[in-house]
């Protein structure tokens, strides 16, 4: 434990940091996922805002069918990390990703990339409700139509299987005709977990969905990213330690730009690696 | 305490003096504008019979109406407004969601508010140098062009403002779905922001209905009727600009119904703007 708390006292570069996290058989807490496994692997990630510099050398993978967790104090750059995984940073100039980041072996950061077609696949939910001006229904098959050509009644029932997946079916079926936006935060919320999932992508990125939603809206949205985790993989930015614990299978913790540490959750919680995210955890800092 | 009782005591007095001031000055506004409209109601009801909307504009001393004037501003105002709405949202659009904060966008952006604030008269001139010398003819299309650069600033200017008002959050979540920009615009972006491009649309339309000078060396006016916007036109702000300074009592009764069938034009206008922008409001 000496070594190792000392090394994070002096940290490696971020290099050697992200390639330590995900080698196969180092450390206890630290855990490798098998190749097979892998749906995202991000490949000594650099991000800069003009030229600021918010991600240095990240290296992390991200397990299919599972979920991601990604902790740490504000301004570490998780949610950066997350936009960069479906290049919504590409929305504005002066942002600019560099490394590898391979989605079942693409390199998304790569400039052929469709990047219409790549945030089909990789879906994301934002932290406050965002339901478009029109009714629920609309809002669900929104995404949907831009990508497929459904009868009404093959429509009606993807947003039928979306909401039921979102948890939002029963409070719902009876005024899918009226607007979104009148709606709860929770319920709004659910919305755009249904929008998102109509379009059946296979990722889906999480900025910290239910900061903006009271405790019976947050369980309520866990539960349903819990039941949702069979069939995607989720990648999760959250500040609650407790819900990180809850939902996901891995978690990263990043700092100041660097993912620190990588690994099981259980492990991670229960014996951190580094001081950094031993503090971290036992509520020493954040 | 006996301080504090002075400095409150001074402080109400203030307070009184500055709430006088205001109300004293919305009255006077208030009065001003009550004295128009008093005045404009009652020397232009009396003119208001059904000869109005079934007659056109008559020589002095027959009878007439307004018939070709009422369907000549409401052609000219159409098609201008048509017009205007077309550039006017495409530009703010472009401002808002394309230009961000380039030299290019800011130069478009002052131009636009010069524009907006450019003397109608010159818009006219410039209207008829390039569309009425040319053909050697004044046009109801050259008046509906006159008028819609005159719409156009405020159109470009409020829809670009209304769609900076939309959160990121909302951009990013259609983006986020795969949606390509321009289809996040149309389809939400425009719809999130309708009712302010509605209310735009219709204080541009109260703007340029009253509008006399541009038409003057545009439209130029018709004394007959006529659906021919390649030709000249009648339209009601000339027409009470000419009845108004004739010398014919009747004439001065038509000038004076016709104001008041503008303005009523534009109040109702208004209020079905306000009406729009309250009742699309998320609930």
């Amino acid at each position: 434990m000496t070594d190792l708390s000392s090394e994070s006292l002096t940290p490696g570069t971020a290099e050697e940091v992200g390639a330590r996290a995900i080698a196969p058989g180092t450390d206890n807490s630290i855990t490798s996922i098998a190749p097979d496994s892998i749906k995202i692997d991000i490949q000594n990630l650099d991000f800069f805002y003009g030229k600021s510099q918010a991600l240095k050398g990240v290296s992390m993978s991200v397990a299919r069918n599972a979920v991601t967790a990604m902790i740490g104090p504000s301004g570490c750059g998780k949610s950066t990390l997350l936009r960069t995984l479906n290049r919504m940073y590409g929305l504005y100039p002066g942002q600019r990703a560099t490394g590898k980041i391979l989605f079942d072996g693409e390199d998304i950061l790569a400039a052929r990339t469709d990047l219409s077609l790549l945030r089909a696949r990789i879906g994301m939910v934002f932290q406050k409700p965002t339901p478009f001006p029109m009714s629920i229904h609309d809002n669900v098959a929104f995404g949907v139509r831009l990508y497929e050509n459904l009868s009404r009644s093959e429509m009606n029932d993807r947003v039928e299987e979306s909401l039921r997946r979102a948890a939002l079916w029963d409070e719902v079926k009876d005024k899918l005709s009226t607007s979104g936006l009148g709606l709860s935060g929770g319920q709004q919320q659910r919305l755009c977990v249904a929008r998102c999932i109509a379009v059946r992508p296979e990722v889906l990125l999480l900025d910290e969905p239910t900061s903006a939603l009271d405790p019976i809206s947050s369980a309520r949205l866990e539960e349903t990213i819990t039941r949702l985790k069979s069939d995607y993989t989720i990648v999760i930015v959250t500040h609650n330690l407790g819900q990180a614990a809850r939902l996901s299978d891995h978690t990263a913790f990043m700092y100041l730009g660097e993912l620190v540490e990588f690994g099981e959750t259980a492990g991670m919680f229960t014996s951190p690696v580094t001081k950094r995210a031993s503090d971290y955890i036992t509520g020493r800092f954040g | 305490m006996a301080l504090s009782a002075a400095r409150i005591g001074r402080r109400r007095a203030q307070n009184a003096l500055f709430v006088g001031f205001c109300i004293l000055v919305t009255t006077l506004a208030l009065t001003a504008l009550a004295l128009i409209l008093y005045s404009l109601v009652t020397q232009g009801i009396g003119g208001i019979n059904l000869r109005v909307f079934t007659m056109s504009t008559p020589a002095a001393g027959s009878p007439g109406g307004l018939l070709n004037a009422i369907v000549g501003s409401i052609m000219i105002c159409a098609l201008a407004m048509v017009i205007a709405l077309v550039i006017g949202i495409l530009a703010g659009t472009w401002l808002a969601e394309y230009a961000g904060d380039g030299r290019y966008g800011s130069l478009i952006r002052f131009l636009n508010d010069v524009l907006l604030s450019a003397p109608s008269i010159l818009i006219g001139l410039f209207v008829w140098q390039i569309l009425v010398f040319p053909f050697h003819g004044y046009s109801g299309l050259a008046g509906a062009v006159a008028l819609a650069i005159l719409a156009v600033p405020v159109i470009t200017r409020t829809t670009e403002d209304v769609l900076k008002l939309q959160p990121t959050s909302l951009r990013e979540s259609a983006v986020a779905l795969g949606t390509p920009f321009w289809r996040v615009v149309r389809s939400v972006l425009w719809r999130a922001a309708s009712s302010g491009i509605i209310t735009g649309a219709l204080l541009a339309f109260a703007r340029i209905s009253g509008e006399t000078a541009p038409l003057l060396f545009t439209a130029f006016g018709n004394q007959f009727f006529s659906w021919n916007m390649a030709g000249s036109m009648a339209n009601l702000p000339l027409v009470i600009f000419n009845f108004a300074n004739s010398a014919y009592p009747d004439l001065n009764k038509l000038a004076w119904a016709g104001a008041l069938i503008v303005a009523a034009s534009v109040l109702g206008v208004t209020i079905v703007a306000r009406f729009i922008s309250k009742d699309a409001k998320p609930s």
